[in-house]
């Protein structure tokens, strides 16, 4: 809690009111205190539980789960996840708390900010509205919801968590340390959140009002330290919107509107070089940049794996072709491409 | 929480604004060093459940010194519940500090080596501190508890070390590590489970027994807390603490059948034994399971959580749905392996593979498992001696008794000489080696005798007469026909009351059980004669027969005779309605009008 011991001049009409706030506020506080004492968060388990889901994808070779977690978002069926190489598959499974199985669309994904929005088909369902999420500060108690380590299946409840906010701090304080995508500020919480399957998961206040997205697993590799963080919701919340607008829509092969302009893009005409295409999904990783080419000036290097073409995912080199057949050869190109743990964006445009 | 604030004319607002919330608030924030009433008072009761927790939880060292674990005493007499796989490299005996900073000795009793449980006793006093049981069913996810135990064997100081947390999840399924460990229903809780907490309890906010800790998910991080552990429910332990008494290796309990998810999201047989009871009840391949054992089966992991909370024998109701129509059964459940394979995995076997364990990670001492093993740094519990393991104390030689299929024999006589004493007071059978007539009526109509002899029965019935005699395979005379064999069950039984368990043959304790038409669990004795395997079921109160199953042969039905209506017979307590149970069918009640029992075994009355 961080109430002002610094005063600054208040006047002294508004100095009441602002008073009354603070003190209100500390009652929340103190309401939260005298539940971790003596009650419990049964009921604020219980309300949060059923927007809570499943979800299952690539994965399942080792130190890689094909699963993590998400929440629902909208009496449509979105849902908000982590971004991750589980969403990168053809089928994605998403389970709802009451064990009915849906096979979920991938709405869209801001992997800056390690953001991904799932979408299933379903009546009305219980979910979490965004624009209601709380902001926290240090101090407070929190609940982590989450799948980790699979446990739960079918109609088997999340696991739950509880913790403080221990800081509220940004992400990449030390670069190369904790690297992630997601720049800004963090909760930090000392519930043991860092757990394989625990991303997407739900942090709630002590009432169960969302807060937070459960982060990936970060380990530092100088200490081999976890983080256990989550993303504020209020950081997401635009870029959230913006997918659900559609406008990080994947794939335009998949929209019957989407029209080929007569010339468009090429990886030639940029100067990009691709890895064989020899799977059926062969990752988009640059083999050779073709100097003096708008790639080689925008200072992409073999071995730059793209992600996204102009917010698209493009998760195979075929995508990443078929992606490039819809952009003029007139229009500049947005590429979002991962080197080593960093993200990076370029535009590109020819001469 | 406090708010220092300078300007003195804002003292008149905080002033208002309390009253302003106290008007609105039940409960009085006061803006002052007090804490509110109400914290204080949850404060007070955690102390004291904490308190008593602490009292109760023993930290257990092996003799060697090697290892240890945790545990908890439930008993004023000293019988306290661990891990399985702390006990195991414990062996017989083992050293358990309490929080009065005694060292007592301790024995084991009985190990259920699937759900990773082992019953041991303190010994030295019948007051030990003890904590109570509660009911894990009634936990829910979100409620308050706490683990109390020796994580690091930190204990040094024989203080136990208490961590606080949340029920992450209940009725949890974890899936067997190696071969034996299976957690079937546990409690998942982010209170920290470190090594050594293991065997220790974790009691719910009131502090009463809701589980035993055993397991955690330990991945990349290491062999510490990561915030899921999980403990086996006290519910399921009460199920199989009266096996555990027993001082035998307990094994758990297996349908006969697979369960698979079907597309439409039910739950069905996927594979069925046809030598199961299940299949003789009636159960099929494709059949939906609706419920068992009182909870209703919606997944594949709800089915083994019901099914891995019970022991082997036990008769459990399944109602399972075929062509849209709901029936329901009582099945026997087998045992997960043969008595033969359980000894062979526990008895002639090194220490299991700890739960999670990678291969190839095995520690060189059997210590306490999970786990690192303790920094050799740390100061030693005094029992750690500098050589080898300490011997046995002369003391505790006599309540340590290992036979095959036994952890410790001697616990099985203390049991089978409670029953046999409870029941001997409804009258002393010993001198009565004659032969017993019996003359009643029988439900289906007419007229009954039975002749009992040492070692044969005849019998008249309305179907006619007939003859067991021992010197003939009994499994091959179940007479009268369609009785599964009440002739030879009969005579069985008149051997126990004769003999007792001591003189019977092989006969020992079973455990609890129940039984058809008792709520409470009752106690079961098992006695081998012949080739019949008979099952005695008595009164844990009254110390009354109230029942037995004479298995003829192994994979078919028994005969079950129901004693009713005990009455004074010469100063003997012998029952005057006998209802007789042929696989799904009542074979008949015979009332017995009189019961006469020759004294030597010249024939007379």
């Amino acid at each position: 809690m961080k109430y002002s011991r610094t005063q600054q001049p208040i006047r002294a009409g508004l100095s009441r009111w602002l008073l009354v706030a603070v003190v209100l506020a500390c009652c929340h506080n103190v309401s939260d205190h005298v539940r971790a004492q003596s009650g419990s968060y049964v009921d604020a388990v219980a309300s949060v539980q059923p927007k809570i889901v499943k979800i299952y994808g690539a994965g399942g070779v080792r130190g890689l789960e094909a699963y993590q977690s998400g929440f629902l978002i909208s009496k449509d069926g979105h849902i908000l996840t982590v971004w991750s190489y589980v969403l990168d598959s053809d089928q994605i499974i998403v389970i709802l708390n009451d064990g009915r199985r849906f096979a979920a669309e991938l709405v869209g994904a801001y992997p800056q900010m390690d953001i991904a929005v799932l979408k299933i088909d379903t009546g009305q369902v219980e979910h979490f509205t965004l624009k209601e999420s709380v902001e926290l500060n240090s101090g407070r108690r929190v609940l982590a919801f989450s799948n980790l380590f699979g446990v739960a299946t079918g109609d088997e409840p999340a696991s739950v968590l509880h913790g403080v906010v221990s800081a509220v701090s940004p992400l990449n304080a030390r670069r190369g340390a904790f690297a992630s995508a997601f720049r800004g500020d963090v909760y930090i919480v000392d519930a043991m959140t860092n757990n394989p399957g625990a991303a997407g998961g739900a942090l709630t206040d002590g009432r169960g009002q969302i807060a937070g997205l459960v982060g990936k697993e970060l380990r530092n590799s100088a200490d081999n330290t976890w983080l256990n963080y989550a993303i504020p919701i209020g950081k997401v919340a635009p870029a959230v919107s913006d997918i659900i607008a559609g406008k990080a829509a994947p794939r335009r092969i998949d929209d019957p509107t989407a029209k080929k302009p007569n010339d468009s893009l090429t990886l030639q005409a940029l100067g990009i070089v691709l890895v064989p295409d020899v799977l059926d999904k062969t990752p988009p990783y640059v083999d050779s940049v073709i100097p003096q080419s708008p790639a080689a000036k925008a200072k992409i290097g073999p071995d730059d794996l793209i992600l996204f073409v102009n917010g698209r995912i493009a998760s195979s080199v075929k995508a990443v072709k078929n992606e490039l057949e819809f952009i003029d050869r007139i229009d500049a190109v947005k590429l979002t491409i991962q080197r080593k743990q960093e993200l990076t964006e370029v535009e590109l445009r020819l001469p | 929480m406090r708010i220092v604030m300078r300007r003195p004319n804002l003292f008149a607002n905080i002033a208002c604004a309390i009253a302003m919330l106290s008007l609105c608030m039940t409960s009085t924030v006061a803006l002052s060093a007090e804490p509110p009433k109400s914290v204080l008072e949850a404060e007070q009761r955690r102390i004291e459940a904490i308190g008593g927790a602490c009292r109760a939880a023993i930290c257990v060292f092996s003799r060697g010194g090697q290892g240890g674990g945790s545990g908890v005493v439930i008993t004023p007499d000293g019988y306290a519940l661990t891990n399985y796989h702390v006990a195991k490299p414990c062996g017989e005996f083992m050293q358990c500090s309490m929080n009065n900073g005694v060292l007592y000795d301790a024995v084991i009793v009985g190990i259920d080596p699937g759900g990773d449980v082992a019953l041991i006793k303190l010994l030295g006093r019948d007051d030990f501190p003890n904590a109570t049981l509660g009911d894990s069913d009634k936990l829910r996810v979100g409620d308050w508890c706490f683990a109390v135990g020796n994580p690091f064997l930190l204990a040094t100081d024989f203080q136990p070390t208490v961590s606080y947390g949340l029920v992450s999840g209940v009725h949890r399924y974890q899936y067997p590590a190696g071969t034996l460990l299976e957690y079937a229903d546990c409690i998942q809780t982010d209170a920290a489970i470190n090594p050594g907490n293991s065997g220790g309890p974790l009691f719910n906010a009131k502090g009463e027994l809701v589980g035993i800790n055993g397991r955690g998910s330990f991945e990349k991080r290491g062999r510490v807390n990561v915030g899921v552990g999980y403990a086996i429910s006290i519910n399921q332990i009460k199920k199989f603490l009266g096996h555990l008494r027993s001082g035998r290796i307990v094994d758990h309990a297996t349908l006969g059948a697979t369960v698979a998810s079907s597309e439409a999201s039910t739950v069905v047989v996927s594979n069925i034994l046809n030598s199961s009871d299940a299949y003789r009840r009636g159960l099929r391949y494709g059949d939906e399971l609706v419920a068992f054992g009182g909870r209703p089966i919606t997944t594949v992991n709800g089915f083994k959580n019901a099914l891995g909370t019970f022991p082997r024998g036990w008769r459990i109701p399944l109602t399972y749905r075929r062509d849209g129509e709901n029936r329901e059964i009582l099945v026997r459940l087998a045992g997960v392996h043969s008595p033969e394979e359980l000894i062979q995995k526990v008895q002639k076997q090194p220490a299991p593979a700890p739960p999670d364990k990678k291969p190839g990670d095995e520690p060189k001492n059997p210590g306490e498992q999970p786990g690192p093993k303790p920094d050799p740094k740390k100061p030693r519990p005094p029992t750690r001696p500098r050589r080898g393991p300490a011997p046995i104390p002369d003391r505790v030689k006599p309540l340590i008794e290992v036979r095959k299929g036994f952890t410790n024999r001697y616990f099985n006589r203390l049991e089978t000489d409670r029953i046999w004493k409870g029941f001997s007071a409804g009258g002393d059978f010993q001198a009565m080696n004659g032969v017993w007539q019996m003359s009643g009526a029988i439900s289906t109509g007419g007229s009954v005798e039975m002749t009992l002899d040492v070692e044969s029965a005849k019998g008249m019935f309305p179907a006619g007469e007939f003859t067991v005699n021992k010197e003939a395979d009994l499994s091959e005379q179940l007479l009268p026909r369609n009785s599964g064999g009440i002739g030879a069950a009969m005579m069985i039984w008149r051997r126990l009351l004769t003999l007792g368990p001591k003189r019977f043959g092989n006969a020992y304790f079973v455990g609890k059980a129940p039984l058809r038409g008792h709520t409470e669990l009752v106690d079961v004795v098992f006695g081998a004669y012949d080739v019949a395997e008979t099952y005695f079921y008595f009164d844990s109160e009254s110390g009354r027969l109230l029942a037995i199953e004479m298995f003829p042969d192994v994979e078919v039905d028994p005969c079950e005779v129901y004693f009713q209506d005990y009455r004074d017979v010469n100063g003997r307590m012998l029952p005057h309605r006998l209802e007789i149970h042929y696989g799904d069918r009542l074979f008949g009640v015979v009332q017995c009008e009189k019961w006469t029992l020759a004294a030597t075994a010249d024939k007379g009355s």
